[in-house]
């Protein structure tokens, strides 16, 4: 039963560290598949985090900090917007100015004013996403196996894990289902079409960019306001590119973007739980290495094994009207 | 509804200080095929794209049906009963046949019924127009005819009476093409109005009832189709008299300077593209390859041009082997007096990015009166630049432009000077007119000849059956990647057109 535990807590794990990247896949996945690439994933995250735990710190309201987050998250994914679709500005260009703009200034505004280093102050109570307990969690605790992993894997966590995980088959319905997902697709492959059949372009694409700002707030919120319990800075820490490879991994699909994901956080979460941990035969592993282990994982799955991915056709190409 | 189906009064239409549009005045009879013929940037585009809402007119009036119609967006035009499929297809080739006909005509939130809307509103059409397609199909899995069938059914289906078609048959082999005019002769018998917008004469004289002819912006003419000529129709074109066929004296073939013998061509997927290909071009003589698109012909050329490996086989270059199975150069083919004018001179005769001086030297800069020392002796280039633009034309003489901005046909004229004024022994030619204008086109047959009779090698292919016939000294015809039968220039269009479709009579044994 030790390494059934064992094996419940790193899945455990995974699940919680899955979440921001779940959910900044999700909503790189809107704006990629609507032809605007981002690479400011990262920035909106961070805002939307330092938004969220700073209005949660003031009001003492995790739901003001989560709405704060979104806020944030979506005024930055307009200005990538207004560069990128109104001003036909390169689209990678505008995503790295957001990342640098958000890196350097939650960090000053959160020491003007919080004076506590460039933190928030620390969230507690009703500030904070608590854990969820599931109904008949307790109850079914004893029950071997199930018991377990429904009371520990499924329940427990914060509203906003699952949330996360619901936001995956709603992406797919929405995508495949509806017409603004239809048109959603059409737009990132041949914008021209989605003109000529007197569709909007540019509101279009606003409306994804607006959805790559909500969904990235909810990660931000996330990290700062339920995972943690308040802003570190660079409390992201890469999640965004990891993100952005998770969705390559996936090719722009809802369904195997969740599983990039779990698979990305299982890597992350398995590097925390084998740090110092000695092995059979190599002995003790550095912890640089076994930290640097998801992303040389990640590089290896990209380069070899997932086949062409083939991004959507029009991604990062403004679309100007021909003559 | 009465009147004419479309009226257009006084547009005018400038983009900065272009002026593409002046005064025009055109009436479109309702059932019927009206053509607009025009050479390459004679506005005929600029004129479809303000009736389709796409841009504004400056002035004037458009009138559907013979009441006035504000048209300031493509839906205002589809709201209109005007549909239009555009020269390059806008079609969102991962999609299905279904999703791309209903794209912007869901009409509700959720696709489910509208798909269901749309197969039921296919099947009809099917059996009305006999436009069959498989809903189903991905856009990008279907031969680019079936792909413009998709575009006149996404018409179709948002209730259009008036169907434009720009340039339809630029893209469509000989057969795709007869097939599109009986599709459209069909929709002209259920009663719609078609406007065919070309720069093909032949299609004119095939398809349309009346024609109109566009010449710098302005409307020049319109007529009757059974009562012009195809001759009338290019001088009112290009404003001059053309020669549709270029006269040419008798061949007088010297010794052998390309040999071509047992030339096998798989492409990348192993498909034998060329199939034991065996022929011989003399100097001063012409040698045409007819064939339909896709039976090997490309990769024939580029085989013998050294630009793709063969197989097997050898070809032999004034007697001596160029090692067509192993790593032939181009460059150094080039120096040997082999020149290439390449199919593709967009993605393999030009760098568009490009200032015409590069491009007029491309593949040539290494030669010394190109060089000073280890640099490029740029007052010389642009002075060779200069001097071919004026031999050959070309047109805006600027060597300082962007070769992108040169229309088609001068942008061929700036890889045949370059490959031409080389002097090679032997020309290696691939649709030397695709998407040229009929007073480019007179001008490059003129000089085809010019070569032959200069004493050169010239290896014509095409799938303007027209050109082979009117250059060539002898005519070789491919199906299949092999070469089907040998004939002369006589040779009636009936019988090369059975040979390309693999119709072989048995030969005389």
């Amino acid at each position: 039963m030790a390494f059934l535990d064992a094996l419940v807590q790193l899945l455990d794990a995974t699940i919680r560290v899955s979440v921001p990247l779940l959910l900044a896949c999700l909503a790189g996945l809107y704006s990629e598949r609507a032809g605007i690439f981002d690479i400011g994933l990262e920035g909106k995250m961070l805002a939307g985090a330092f938004a969220g735990a700073s209005a949660a710190a003031v009001t003492g309201s995790a739901w003001i900090g989560l709405l704060t987050a979104i806020l944030a998250a979506v005024f930055l994914g307009l200005v990538h917007g207004f560069a990128s679709i109104t001003h036909r500005g390169n689209q990678i260009v505008s995503g790295v100015a957001i990342n640098f703009v958000v890196a350097g200034s939650t960090i000053i505004l959160g020491q003007a004013w919080f004076r506590q280093g460039g933190r928030t102050p620390s969230l507690a109570g009703p500030a904070r996403f608590e854990a969820i307990t599931l109904p008949g969690a307790e109850a079914l605790r004893e029950v071997p196996v199930i018991g377990l992993i429904y009371s520990e894997l499924i329940s427990g966590h914060s509203i906003l894990v699952y949330v996360a995980f619901l936001m995956v088959p709603l992406t797919w319905w929405v995508l495949y289902r509806t017409r603004f997902g239809l048109r959603l697709r059409a737009v990132g492959e041949n914008p021209a079409a989605v003109d000529t059949a007197g569709i909007s372009v540019t509101w279009l694409r606003y409306r994804a960019v607006i959805l790559t700002g909500v969904l990235t707030g909810i990660a931000g919120a996330y990290l700062s306001v339920a995972q943690n319990a308040g802003f570190v800075k660079d409390m992201t820490a890469g999640k965004g590119y990891i993100a952005l490879a998770a969705l390559i991994f996936a090719k722009w699909k809802p369904v195997p973007a969740m599983f990039a994901c779990l698979l990305f956080g299982f890597l992350d979460a398995a590097s925390i739980r084998f740090q110092g941990m000695a092995w059979p035969v190599i002995g003790k592993v550095p912890v640089q290495f076994i930290n640097a282990l998801p992303f040389v994982l990640t590089v290896i799955l990209l380069a070899g094994f997932i086949g062409k991915a083939i991004p959507p056709r029009a991604g990062g190409v403004p679309y100007v009207k021909e003559r | 509804m009465a009147g004419p189906a479309i009226e257009l009064i006084g547009i005018n239409k400038s983009f900065g200080t272009v002026r593409a549009n002046r005064d025009i005045n055109l009436e479109v009879e309702r059932g019927t095929i009206h053509g607009i013929i025009g050479e390459n940037g004679a506005g005929k585009s600029t004129l479809m794209s303000i009736l389709y809402g796409f841009y504004q007119a400056d002035s004037g009036e458009i009138r559907i049906g013979g009441k006035t119609a504000s048209i300031r967006t493509p839906n205002d035009a589809i709201a209109g009963g005007i549909g239009m499929v555009h020269q390059h297809f806008m079609l969102v080739e991962n999609f299905t046949v279904v999703e791309n006909i209903i794209l912007g005509a869901e009409g509700e939130p959720l696709l489910k019924r509208s798909i269901g809307k749309a197969r039921s509103e296919l099947q009809r059409l099917e059996r009305e127009y006999g436009l069959d397609v498989d809903p189903d199909a991905v856009i990008e899995d279907l031969a680019v005819g079936l792909q413009q069938r998709v575009e006149i059914l996404k018409a179709l289906y948002r209730g259009a009476e008036i169907l434009i078609l720009d340039e339809p048959t630029g893209v469509l082999t000989p057969a795709e093409a007869d097939h599109l005019f009986r599709i459209l002769r069909m929709l002209k018998d259920q009663g719609k109005t078609v406007v065919l917008i070309t720069h093909k004469l032949r299609e004119i004289m095939a398809v349309t009832d009346t024609v109109s002819v566009m010449r710098q912006g302005t409307m020049v003419a319109t007529r009757r189709t059974a009562e012009t000529t195809v001759e009338e129709l290019a001088e009112l074109m290009v404003g001059r008299r053309v020669l549709l066929h270029v006269e040419k004296g008798k061949a007088s073939p010297g010794p052998v300077k390309l040999a071509v013998s047992g030339l096998t061509v798989r492409d990348q997927r192993g498909v034998v593209m060329v199939d034991n290909v065996s022929f011989e071009v003399r100097a001063g003589e012409i040698v045409g390859i007819a064939g339909v698109a896709g039976n090997g012909q490309s990769e024939l050329i580029e085989a013998i041009a050294g630009t793709r490996r063969a197989q097997s086989g050898a070809v032999m270059l004034d007697g001596k082997a160029i090692d067509v199975t192993g790593h032939a150069d181009p460059g150094d083919l080039r120096d040997r007096g082999l020149a290439h004018v390449p199919e593709d001179r967009h993605h393999v005769g030009l760098v568009l990015a490009f200032e015409e001086a590069e491009n007029s030297i491309l593949g040539y800069h290494d030669k010394p009166q190109f060089l000073k020392g280890p640099l490029l002796d740029v007052e010389a280039i642009h002075a060779d630049a200069r001097d071919k633009i004026e031999k050959y034309d070309i047109r805006p003489p600027n060597d300082r432009l962007r070769t992108a901005n040169f229309s088609g046909g001068n942008q061929q004229k700036i890889v045949l000077a370059r490959e031409m004024e080389q002097d090679p022994g032997v020309l290696v030619v691939g649709q030397p007119t695709r998407g040229v204008d009929v007073g480019a086109i007179e001008f490059i047959h003129k000089r085809l000849i010019a070569m032959r009779d200069a004493g050169k090698a010239v290896l014509l292919i095409s799938v303007e059956l027209d050109e082979i016939r009117s250059l060539s000294d002898r005519i070789l015809v491919m199906f299949a990647g092999r070469v089907v039968g040998e004939r002369g220039p006589e040779a009636s269009e009936g019988e090369l057109g059975l040979l390309m479709a693999g119709v072989v009579k048995q030969e005389a044994a």
